[in-house]
């Protein structure tokens, strides 16, 4: 594995006459960087010989913000570390809050958790789609893809009341009872997106621009990608069989039927066939949350930890006491520490929380799938040329605001 | 569902893979163990944690061949201040454990992991910006979310969540 000097020159910097090699800078605010990614390339002609990965543009210390609020305020911080895929941050910190308290969540609540992340993966594949295939040159699907993430961020608001920021999971359950005609419009949605699935892919795969593309481009190996700590499914396109909704259920994933999708080439297409697969897979357990969707309550039976209903907190003495206790000094959390990690789609999402048995959390780190797959962007591009290293970036899916924090 | 109390006994937690290979190899590097929340945290002697992770990812029967996350906790004000954490994973058994070395506060320093995980790189940047720990043998240590000429280190307990004004 090859490492980077402790220096990449800059421009400007003095270079000896026979070094052929140019100093380039791609970003921050390249359209194909998808946010303010800044990759300094050494270039050969049109050879790629170095990638320097330059982030910290968005840097917003959410980690030391979360230490000064109470555990059920850093929920709302928790959207924006990954903004394509809200509800799954949101359920990494949840559950790693109750795993702390040691809570019991209700089935339906369960239910209805998997069903809004898999809607939420379905929303972040889809921008990942579209905005790839526009890296590529294919616009006409990223018109296609927004147009079917228009339904699922309305879905999103149903719930919510945001499109994108959503922090509707509560530690200890949902925020709020779905609302009336959901269930009917998500099936409706459900039953015709294979359709949809199957419009992109007759747009792409098989495409013979598309596959020049991306097929043989940024390859990575399993050994590469498993020590560059890949993930999601830049790990899966190299053939690495692991998805952590199956291999650590979590939130009730072990009561549904799913097949990983798993290709050994580990180059753009391979990423590219593992996330459609995707797509197909989550309408299915999509279909099987809607069939199977448990009646009872959405929150725990934990009054000291979740908020009473509103009705309640009118009318009963003691809901208004917990309810005032929560909202003004918190709620104690044993002390301890957890790592939870759940499958978002961008590969393993990781909240590591320690906790010293006050109302915040002593530490709160989140191990962002993006920073990962960031680190083997080097080893993909170099050797290319800079026009796949567009490719490339779009392959890996990365979100920045999970890279900064 | 109430919490099982932790358990900390050397002896009750060896047949975990990652334990029961380590004392194998060289028993003097587990400080202390505790298994809490169905997750297992062991804590190793500050200078074998480079030779502890190869001997994990190398392990036949359980090769922890992952590197999830690589962080750090302060414990200010108390001493040793530092305790810098690794989240290992193995993708054969699907095994997770928690590595912890303790760090006094005083020029903080460690020997660095990327030799055995090139992924460490990104992640010991991090630890180093925010907290102030160095990694020796690192191949590119510097500032990674700060800019290059920030003073301080904002993950630490003693720096204002408002920052200094």
């Amino acid at each position: 594995m090859k490492q980077f000097p402790a220096t990449v020159a800059q421009p400007g910097q003095n270079r000896t006459s026979d070094d052929r090699t140019l100093v380039l800078n791609m970003g921050p605010q390249h359209p194909s960087t998808h946010g303010v990614l800044r990759l300094v390339l050494e270039i050969d002609g049109e050879t790629v010989v170095r990638v320097k990965p330059e982030v910290g543009f968005l840097h917003t210390g959410i980690e030391k913000t979360c230490e000064a609020k109470f555990y059920q305020q850093v929920v709302p911080l928790t959207d924006r570390i990954d903004y394509l895929c809200p509800m799954t941050n949101n359920l990494a910190y949840c559950l790693a809050v109750e795993k702390l308290l040691g809570l019991e969540i209700p089935p339906k609540a369960q239910w209805m958790r998997v069903l809004m992340n898999e809607l939420t993966r379905i929303n972040s594949h889809l921008v990942w789609l579209g905005t790839h295939a526009m890296d590529l040159g294919a616009m006409t699907v990223f018109l296609y893809c927004f147009r079917e993430r228009e339904d699922v961020l309305r879905f999103f608001e149903m719930v919510s009341g945001q499109r994108m920021m959503t922090s509707y999971f509560r530690i200890g359950g949902l925020a709020l009872e779905p609302p009336l005609g959901f269930f009917e419009k998500v099936k409706k949605f459900a039953d015709r997106f294979p359709g949809n699935v199957d419009e992109y892919e007759g747009l792409l795969t098989g495409n013979p621009i598309f596959m020049m593309r991306t097929k043989g481009v940024a390859r990575l190996s399993a050994e590469d990608a498993i020590a560059l700590g890949a993930c999601g499914p830049t790990l899966r396109g190299s053939g690495v069989d692991i998805d952590l909704r199956r291999d650590a259920p979590y939130t009730g994933y072990e009561n549904f039927k799913f097949n990983v999708p798993v290709r050994t080439e580990g180059d753009v297409f391979a990423r590219y066939v593992c996330r459609v697969q995707e797509l197909r897979e989550s309408i299915g357990m999509v279909q099987q949350a809607l069939a199977g969707m448990p009646e009872g309550p959405i929150k725990a039976d934990a009054p000291k930890v979740v908020l009473p209903d509103r009705e309640k907190m009118k009318t009963q003495m003691e809901a208004l006491i917990y309810h005032f206790k929560i909202i003004t000094e918190g709620f104690a959390v044993p002390a301890g520490e957890v790592y939870q990690a759940i499958e978002s789609p961008r590969g393993e999402m990781g909240y590591y929380i320690v906790s010293d048995g006050t109302a915040k959390p002593y530490r709160v780190h989140m191990r962002g799938p993006s920073y990962a797959n960031l680190q083997a962007l080097a080893k993909m591009c170099e050797g290319g040329l800079i026009a796949d290293v567009v490719a490339a970036i779009g392959s890996i899916d990365v979100v920045l605001g999970d890279i900064d924090r | 569902m109430p919490l099982a109390p932790p358990i900390t006994d050397i002896e009750q937690l060896k047949p975990h893979p990652a334990l029961a290979r380590l004392v194998e190899w060289n028993a003097s590097v587990v400080q202390a163990v505790k298994f809490d929340r169905d997750e297992l945290t062991i804590w190793i002697q500050k200078d074998a944690i480079r030779e502890t992770c190869a001997i994990l990812r190398d392990s036949t029967d359980c090769p922890f061949n992952y590197l999830c996350d690589l962080t750090c906790v302060d414990w200010y004000p108390s001493e040793p201040r530092f305790e810098v954490v690794y989240h290992l994973l193995s993708i054969p058994k699907k095994e997770r454990v928690r590595l912890k070395v303790r760090l006094d506060g005083s020029s903080p320093a460690i020997e660095s992991v990327t030799s055995v995980w090139p992924a460490a790189n990104f992640y010991e940047r991090e630890v180093f910006d925010l907290f102030g720990v160095r990694f020796t043998g690192h191949p590119n240590l510097q500032r990674i979310m700060m800019p290059d000429d920030w003073e301080g280190h904002p993950l630490r307990k003693d720096y204002p969540v408002e920052g200094y004004r």
